[in-house]
């Protein structure tokens, strides 16, 4: 499952974050989130992460091995342990804290 | 069945296609199984079998209807839902190996999802719909996807998540049974029967009397009817068995064949030939009259003729059921070796009434017994039952009749004056044996007699009944100044009888030598008179020939005279000369 067809995004060769996004066909708020996670990961992992956008409709078997049931849903496999967050990732704050980029008490609330 | 206004709801689906779950009993109340290709709601507080529901529901249809199954579960892995039903022989394994059942095991951990933005559940509907796809399934089973609202915060989302999900179920045409868990003053606790509002099964798990029992409702079925009573239910070694009360109806078949009772003397009172197969036998009786008794000889009959007979015993063990009996030479323990007599023994308040009946149906449909015996059905009943169960004590006798089983019931009567029952089994009932117990001169003895019995002439009369240990023996009863005589009783006066009788008879014979012997005097008599009588006829006779020998004489003497007195003036006569020379 690890490496599905993904197609990986910004090829690093030992990567400290992986992601992966799941998305089911190219609907708007699909690209949204893919939109918003790339612009949070140059903002703040630039040269650190990868990312692997694995769409269900075409790989519906691979939604059990991450326990996937929203659409978009956003797991970060490493480091460990795993982290997920769901939804088009419209609030970078959210993002960030989910992803344990910066710790959940430091955000300034906007 | 259907009311139009409703049924304008269904597309494509014919509004009364059912699909059989295959669960015992269930199929029978809601006349064909839950709406195929709809989505049904099981719900029920924790513990009440809706997973177990679901489960049966799916492996059934893989099993025995060839529709393969999809089990999405949101509370139990799927190595735990395997072993919990391993105990009911579903192997769950084995038929995820053979591509008839997948299972999904959805797990839903609050604190390890963030949310941010918009989201929707497109993940469970591909999930779900490769698992469908990857088997055919025509049946899915999700299990309490409720969880998914505590975890997750969208409520609103996820309230038109629900009802899309069940829209396109319905589109895909698998038969859903949806779980979900009984919420405070609602049906369920997030509000699921709002989009499921085709079929909605409630369970139930209750404790009366410090007794647990299980029921099970149909609240809604849209578009047909159903049985809307409370019925009980019971999760045994094979699964789940819904006591299938349906309408008492009068439709069973008639046997025309008798079947004897175990008793000759009984037979001879119910027209000579005993009980009509099929029919349902009460025999009510104070403590001690010999109700087990009657009961034990009319399976041993039965099993004499080689039919499985089934004895409920309430009030005693089958060990000690068959040792009793034996004192009476009555030998059960052979029939019980021979598989024939099945004997179950459970105390009343071992468990509910709803799970005794439950049992009695299960062990009616595994045994198939020609013979029904329950001793005693009143203390099944206890003293806190209501109208609910005793109306369900009925409609178990009735399915005894529609199962063609001949049954047997004895009741316990307080008071043997009283012609009554404390169930008013006494109309359902086609015969009904009275036995009693008297107490006259310092002892007791027991008294049988048929109260009724519908289709046959049977006896007026009050039999004496004796046990001992060469069996039951009827005997005629005494009717004297003090009412019935039995016991010492009748033996004293069937002695009188014959004392009498023989003095009778002496007094009799007396007679008839006295009367005898003054007919064979006055026939003697009668033969004297009689030589008399002959002797004085002879003499009569006698005198009149004399007489007439006298004038013949005397007639020729004078013609003799008159002709001598002639000769003189005539010619002489030598012969009158000297005939009256010689006179001379």
């Amino acid at each position: 499952m690890k490496n599905g067809t993904a197609r990986a995004k910004t090829p690093k060769k030992e990567p400290a974050y992986d992601l992966r996004l799941y998305v089911a066909g190219q609907t708007p708020r699909s690209l949204h989130a893919f939109a918003n996670l790339k612009r949070i990961c140059e903002e703040h992992l630039a040269g650190r992460y990868r990312i692997q956008i694995i769409d269900l409709l075409e790989n519906p078997q691979l939604a059990k091995g991450d326990q996937i049931l929203a659409i978009p849903t956003l797991v970060r496999t490493i480091p460990k342990p795993a982290r997920k967050i769901i939804g088009d990732l419209s609030n970078t704050d959210r993002v960030l804290v989910g992803l344990d980029i910066r710790p959940a008490g430091n955000w300034d609330g906007h | 069945m259907l009311s139009p206004a409703r049924s304008r709801k269904k597309e494509s689906h014919p509004p009364l296609a059912k699909c059989a779950t295959g669960i015992a009993g269930f199929d029978e109340i809601t006349f064909g199984g839950v709406p195929r290709s709809r989505p049904t709601l099981v719900c029920g507080s924790a513990g009440c079998g809706k997973t177990l529901f679901g489960l049966e529901f799916l492996v059934r249809g893989a099993r025995d209807y060839g529709e393969p199954g999809v089990c999405i579960s949101f509370e139990e892995p799927t190595a735990d839902l395997e072993a919990n039903v391993r105990s009911l022989g579903f192997d769950l394994a084995a038929l995820q190996k053979n591509k008839k059942l997948v299972i999904d095991y959805i797990q839903v951990e609050k604190d390890q999802i963030a949310e941010t933005g918009e989201y929707d559940l497109e993940g469970l509907f591909v999930r779900i719909g490769y698992a469908i796809d990857s088997v055919k399934a025509k049946r899915i089973l999700l299990d309490t996807p409720e969880v998914l609202f505590a975890g997750l915060s969208d409520q609103g989302t996820l309230r038109s998540e629900f009802r899309r999900l069940f829209n396109w179920l319905k589109a895909k045409g698998v038969t859903a049974v949806i779980t979900g868990e009984q919420g405070e003053g609602r049906i369920t606790r997030h509000g699921l029967e709002e989009y499921v509002s085709d079929c909605v099964i409630l369970l139930d798990q209750r404790v009366d009397h410090s007794v647990v029992t299980r029921r099970l409702r149909v609240m809604k079925y849209r578009g047909s009817r159903h049985g809307t009573n409370e019925y009980p239910f019971l999760i045994d070694e094979q699964g789940i068995s819904v006591l299938p009360v349906t309408s008492v109806g009068l439709a069973h078949a008639v046997f025309e064949e008798r079947i004897s009772s175990g008793i000759s003397g009984l037979d001879e009172m119910l027209g000579g030939k005993g009980y009509f197969r099929g029919s349902s036998v009460l025999a009510t009786g104070t403590a001690g009259s010999g109700k087990t008794s009657v009961a034990a000889s009319f399976v041993a009959a039965a099993c004499e003729r080689g039919e499985p007979a089934l004895y409920f015993s309430f009030e005693e063990s089958p060990d000690q059921f068959v040792r009793n009996m034996r004192s009476i030479g009555m030998n059960l323990e052979r029939w019980r070796k021979q598989g024939l007599l099945f004997v179950r023994a459970t105390r009343p308040s071992a468990f509910g009434l709803e799970m005794h009946l439950v049992q009695i149906h299960q062990m009616i449909r595994d045994i198939r017994p020609r013979v029904v015996v329950m001793d005693p059905i009143s203390s099944l009943l206890g003293d806190g039952s209501d109208h609910e169960v005793k109306t369900m004590v009925l409609r178990m006798v009735d399915h005894l009749k529609h199962a063609g089983a001949t049954a047997l019931f004895t009741a316990m009567v307080d008071d043997p004056a009283l012609e009554t029952t404390d169930i008013n089994l006494s109309s359902l009932v086609d015969t009904w044996i009275q036995l009693k117990n008297i107490e006259n001169d310092g002892e007791r003895n027991r008294l049988i007699q048929v109260l009724k019995s519908r289709g046959m002439a049977h006896s007026n009369q009050v039999r004496e009944f004796n046990l001992s240990d060469r069996g039951i023996h009827l005997s005629p009863v005494y009717l004297g100044k003090g009412g019935v005589l039995t016991g010492s009783a009748r033996v004293l006066q069937e002695a009188q009888e014959r004392a009498q009788d023989v003095a009778r008879q002496q007094e009799l014979q007396r007679k008839q030598t006295v009367l005898q012997r003054t007919l064979r005097t006055l026939e003697t008599q009668i033969h004297a008179l009689q030589a008399e009588k002959e002797a004085q006829e002879h003499e009569l006779a006698l005198i009149g020939t004399q007489e007439s020998s006298y004038r013949a004489a005397l007639n020729a003497e004078r013609e003799t005279l008159s002709l001598s007195r002639q000769e003189p003036t005539n010619k002489p006569n030598g012969t009158s000369n000297r005939a009256g020379s010689k006179r001379i």
